[in-house]
C-alpha cells in the first residue's frame, strides 16, 4: 500500500481559506490528504500547535496566510512568519524542518492554493511517514519534539519572538534598533539553550540523574549540560536529590 | 488553565447533501450515521439542502426535540453561510457562538471529485474535528458600546474645513481645531488654483462663510489638542484654546494637519530673493511683484533623491500654472522649466502642459546624475537632446520644493496611537482597502497629512474622511463581534506584565490600567488572535478560537492527545 501522508493545514479566514474555497468553486482538483483548521489570522497559530500536531504523528503541517502586506489584520502574517521561522529553527536541530511549511495564498488564488498544497503533500510523501506515527514510535524524537514544544511554550522564547519585529525593525526599550544578525545570534543561542534545558527537565521528570548521565543521554558536552542545569537550579526547577560518591544526582522539583 | 465545568453538552450534526454537490460524491447518510458515534453527539440528520427553509426547520426541530445546545452544519463554507445558520440557531435559543461549521463541499467534494472514498474519509475527519471543537465552544455576546455623536477635526486647512463642514452639515456637533489664529492653512498663501485658475481667496472665503453660518460647527483657533484618551465613540479630548483648556467628549477624530514647506537652504543658491521657491513665487504673483524677464524653474528640488525618495505630486502642476500666469502677464518673458519627469495626469492637468507649450514655455529635461548648476546670472544644464551643456540666463530662478511632513506629527501620532510612514506622514490602515482610515477604529485621515496632495484632492479626501467618520457616529451604539481576545480574572495571576501583547496588537486594543494590570478594550479588538499566540505566559484567551478548541481539533485529527 502506498503511503498517504496525513497533513494538517492552518488557514487564515480572509485569504487562504477563501483561496481554498475558490479552488473548490473552480473545481480545481488536488490530493485529498489535508485537513483544515480555520483560524482568523495566521498570526493566531501558536507555535505550540505545530509541535502538538507533529507529536500526534501527523506527517506534515502547513500554515497558510495572506500575502505580505495584505494581512486582514495589518501585520499578523509578519508575526506568523517570525513564529514559523522559530519553529523551523527548532525542528532543524533534529532535521524535521521540512515537515512544516509556511506559504501565502490570497483569496483570488484558488489555483495557487491547489498547487502549493499538492506540492507540499508530494514533498511529505517523498519524506515518508513521520517516525512519530504508527506503532513503533521513535521515542527519542518524541522527547526532542516534546522539549521543543515546552521551549516554545516558555516565557523567554515567547518574549523573544514576540518582540523580534519591534526590536529589529523599530526600536527596543532604549530607543535602539538591534541589527538582525545580532538578534539572530542571541535568539539562536536562546533557542538552543532552552531546548537543552527542556530536554534535561524531561529526562529528570521520570528519573534521577547526574550531569554525566544526562550528557550521555542527550549526547551533549557535560560542561554545556552543567551550565544549563545551574540555570535550571537557579530558576528553582531542579535540585540535588542525593550524592552518589562524589557525583551529585539531580531531580526535578 | 482553568476551564468552566462543561455543562451537559448535546451536539446535533446536520449533514447537507447540497443537491448532488456533496451527496453526489459521498454518502451523506453514512456520514450522519458516523457522526452519531462521536462523543457528545445526540442527534444527526442529513438534509437535501440544509440552507433551505425545510433544512432550517429541521435544525430548529432538532434543537427543540433533542434539547441541543451545540449545532454543527457540515456543508458548504462558513464564509457564505455561517451568518444564516447562526441566526437560525439563535432563533431557537441557542447562542450563535455555539454553532460550528464544517466545510465538506468547497474544500472537499468539489476538489476531490475522482476520489469518493478519500473525500468520504476526509469528511469524517473534518466532522470529528468539528465535534471536538463544538464541545468546547462557549456562548458569547456581541459587545455594544455607546457612541457620542460628535466629531473632532484636527487642522483647519482646506481638507479639514471640508471634512468639518461635511460632518456638521450632516447634523453632527463638530469641533475644528486650528493651530493658527485663523482658518485656511496652506490655502491662505496660494494665489490661483489649478485646474481652473480659481482664486484661492475665493475658495477660502466661501468655506469660511459656510463654516461661520453652521451652528453645528465650533471653530477653535489658536488652539491645540493637548491630550486624547479613550476609544472609538468615546474619546476624552483636551483642547487648549488661547491658553484655556476645554474638555470635549468626542466620537470620531479626523486628522487633517496638512504638511509643511521645505525651505531649500543650500539648494541651487537659494536666497529668497532672485532664487526663490514656488511658494514664494505665489505671493509675488499675487502682489504683482514679478518683473523678471528670464525665469527658470527647477523641478524636483529636494525630492525624489536619496534623502526624500517620494514625489511631492503638486509641484509639476504648480510650476505649469505659475509659468502660464507669468506668460499671460508678460508674453515677452522667457520661461524655462528644467524637469526630470512631468506629472500631469488626467485631462485637465495635461491641458496645462499643452497650453504651456503653445505659449512658448521651454521644457528641458535634466537627469539626477547631471543636475543643473545655478550660477550668479546663468544656469548651466546638460541638454539631453543636444547632448551638450547649455547656459540659460535668468533674473528669477524658482525652485519647486516638496511638501514635507510636520515636525509635530510624531507627538500627535503617539497621542492617538497611529503610525507614521518613513517620511513622517500619517500612515493609513490600507492604501487601497481603507485609505481614509487608521488601523485604530474611529480615527481618520485626509489631505496632505497623509501624503502631499493638491487642493482638489484635499477636498475629495475631506469629504471621504467625513463620510467614513459619519458611518460610526450616525449610530447611537457600536456593536462588535464577541469573538475577541480576553484576559479572564482567573488568568490574571499568570500575567507577568511583560507588555509584549501591548506592542504586538495592531489595533492598540491592549493597555495597562492604573493598577498596572493588562486591560483589553473589547470594542477595539478584532479577534485576530495575535496576542494569544504571543502571550508569554498563556494568560490571554482568544474567544471562539481558544487554545483548547484548536488543540481539540488537532487531537481529533491526530488521533491522540499529546
Amino acid at each position: 500500500m502506498t503511503f498517504e501522508p496525513k497533513i494538517l493545514g492552518f488557514l487564515c479566514n480572509w485569504c487562504s481559506y477563501a483561496g481554498a474555497d475558490l479552488a473548490g468553486v473552480s473545481r480545481i482538483q488536488y490530493p485529498p490528504n489535508m485537513r483544515v483548521i480555520r483560524v482568523m489570522c495566521s498570526g493566531r497559530v501558536d507555535p505550540v500547535f505545530i509541535f502538538k500536531a507533529l507529536l500526534t504523528g501527523i506527517d506534515g503541517v502547513f500554515v497558510l496566510g495572506c500575502h505580505p502586506g495584505d494581512c486582514h489584520y495589518l501585520e499578523g502574517n509578519y508575526e506568523a512568519e517570525k513564529k514559523f521561522m522559530m519553529v523551523q529553527k527548532f525542528l532543524n536541530m533534529v532535521d524535521f524542518d521540512k515537515r512544516v511549511r509556511l506559504d501565502w495564498v490570497s483569496a483570488s488564488e484558488g489555483k495557487r492554493f491547489a498547487e502549493v498544497v499538492t506540492e507540499f503533500i508530494e514533498s511529505i510523501r517523498e519524506q515518508g511517514p513521520s517516525p512519530l506515527s504508527g506503532e513503533n514510535m521513535d521515542q527519542e524524537l518524541f522527547n526532542n519534539l516534546k522539549a521543543m514544544e515546552n521551549s516554545v511554550s516558555s516565557d523567554r522564547i515567547r518574549a523573544l519572538v514576540g518582540r523580534q519585529r519591534k526590536i529589529t525593525e523599530v526600536e527596543n526599550e532604549y530607543g535602539e534598533r538591534v541589527p538582525i544578525d545580532e538578534f539572530n545570534n542571541i535568539f539562536d543561542k536562546a533557542i538552543h539553550d532552552e531546548f537543552v534545558r527542556q530536554r534535561i527537565l524531561l529526562s529528570l521528570s521520570s528519573k534521577v540523574l547526574s550531569v554525566k548521565d544526562l550528557a550521555a543521554e542527550l549526547k551533549l558536552d557535560p560542561s554545556e549540560i552543567l551550565e544549563n542545569m545551574l540555570t535550571l537550579k537557579s530558576r528553582g526547577e531542579i535540585d540535588y536529590q542525593s550524592i552518589d560518591g562524589n557525583t551529585p544526582l539531580y531531580m526535578r522539583i | 488553565m482553568s476551564e468552566k465545568e462543561s455543562e451537559d453538552v448535546r451536539i446535533g450534526v446536520f449533514v447537507c447533501s447540497c443537491g448532488t454537490n456533496i451527496g453526489g460524491l459521498i454518502d451523506v447518510k453514512a456520514i450522519a450515521e458516523y457522526a452519531k458515534t462521536l462523543p457528545n453527539v445526540v442527534f444527526t440528520e442529513d438534509n437535501l439542502y440544509t440552507c433551505s427553509e425545510t433544512g432550517l426547520t429541521q435544525i430548529k426541530n432538532g434543537i427543540k426535540n433533542h434539547n441541543l445546545n451545540r449545532v454543527i452544519v457540515a456543508s458548504c463554507t462558513p464564509r457564505t453561510h455561517e451568518p444564516l445558520f447562526r441566526d437560525c440557531v439563535e432563533e431557537e435559543g441557542v447562542n450563535q457562538y455555539l454553532f460550528d461549521f464544517v466545510n465538506i463541499r468547497d474544500q472537499d467534494t468539489w476538489c476531490h471529485q475522482k476520489y469518493p472514498k478519500e473525500a468520504f474519509d476526509k469528511a469524517k475527519d473534518l466532522i470529528r474535528m468539528g465535534v471536538a471543537r463544538a464541545a468546547r465552544l462557549e456562548a458569547l455576546e456581541n459587545i455594544i458600546v455607546d457612541a457620542t455623536p460628535t466629531a473632532l477635526v484636527i487642522g483647519g486647512g482646506v481638507s479639514g474645513m471640508t471634512a468639518a463642514l461635511s460632518l456638521a452639515n450632516q447634523g453632527f456637533e463638530t469641533h475644528l481645531v486650528e493651530r493658527e489664529n485663523e482658518l485656511g492653512g496652506r490655502l491662505k498663501t496660494l494665489y490661483k488654483l489649478f485646474p481652473i485658475d480659481l482664486d484661492a481667496q475665493t475658495l477660502l472665503d466661501n468655506l469660511k462663510k459656510n463654516i461661520k453660518g453652521n451652528k453645528n460647527l465650533k471653530v477653535h483657533t489658536s488652539a491645540q489638542v493637548k491630550n486624547i484618551e479613550g476609544f472609538i465613540g468615546n474619546y476624552e479630548v483636551v483642547v487648549e484654546e488661547n491658553g484655556i483648556n476645554i474638555d470635549l467628549t468626542i466620537g470620531v477624530i479626523v486628522v487633517a494637519v496638512g504638511a509643511s514647506l521645505l525651505t531649500p537652504t543650500g539648494y541651487f543658491g537659494y536666497d529668497g530673493k532672485i532664487r526663490i521657491t514656488q511658494h514664494e513665487l505665489e505671493s509675488k504673483l499675487q502682489n504683482n511683484e514679478v518683473k523678471a524677464k528670464d525665469i527658470v524653474m527647477i523641478q524636483c528640488v529636494g525630492s525624489r533623491n536619496d534623502e526624500r525618495t517620494y514625489c511631492s505630486s503638486v509641484c509639476c502642476m504648480t510650476a505649469l500654472k505659475n509659468a502660464l500666469i507669468i506668460k499671460e502677464n508678460n508674453p515677452e518673458s522667457n520661461v524655462t522649466i528644467l524637469f526630470r519627469d512631468l506629472y500631469t495626469p488626467g485631462t485637465y492637468y495635461e491641458d496645462y502642459y499643452r497650453r504651456a507649450r503653445e505659449t512658448g514655455v521651454i521644457f528641458i529635461e535634466y537627469s539626477p546624475e547631471k543636475i543643473p548648476i545655478v550660477k550668479e546670472h546663468q544656469i548651466k544644464v546638460h541638454n539631453e537632446y543636444l547632448g551638450e551643456e547649455i547656459l540659460i540666463p535668468y533674473d528669477l530662478c524658482v525652485l519647486s520644493t516638496p511638501l514635507v511632513s510636520n515636525n509635530d506629527n510624531k507627538a500627535l501620532a503617539q497621542m492617538i496611537k497611529v503610525p507614521l510612514e518613513e517620511y513622517g506622514f500619517f500612515l493609513e490602515a490600507h492604501v487601497k482597502l481603507r485609505p481614509m482610515d487608521f488601523a485604530t477604529d474611529g480615527i481618520f485621515v485626509c489631505g496632505s497629512a497623509k501624503w502631499p496632495v493638491d487642493i482638489t484632492e484635499s477636498i475629495s479626501q475631506g469629504y471621504a474622511a467625513a463620510a467614513r467618520a459619519s458611518r460610526i457616529i450616525s449610530h447611537d451604539t457600536i456593536e462588535v463581534e464577541g469573538a475577541t481576545s480576553f484576559l479572564p480574572d482567573y488568568n490574571k495571576n499568570l500575567c507577568t506584565g511583560c507588555e509584549v501583547c501591548i506592542k504586538i496588537c495592531p489595533y492598540n486594543a491592549i493597555s495597562k490600567n492604573e493598577d498596572d494590570e493588562i486591560e483589553i478594550t473589547q470594542v477595539l479588538c478584532k479577534g485576530c488572535g495575535l496576542c494569544g499566540a504571543t502571550c508569554t505566559n498563556h494568560a490571554i484567551i482568544i474567544r471562539h478560537y481558544t487554545d483548547q478548541q484548536i488543540l481539540s481539533e488537532i487531537y481529533a485529527y491526530g488521533g491522540k492527545e499529546v
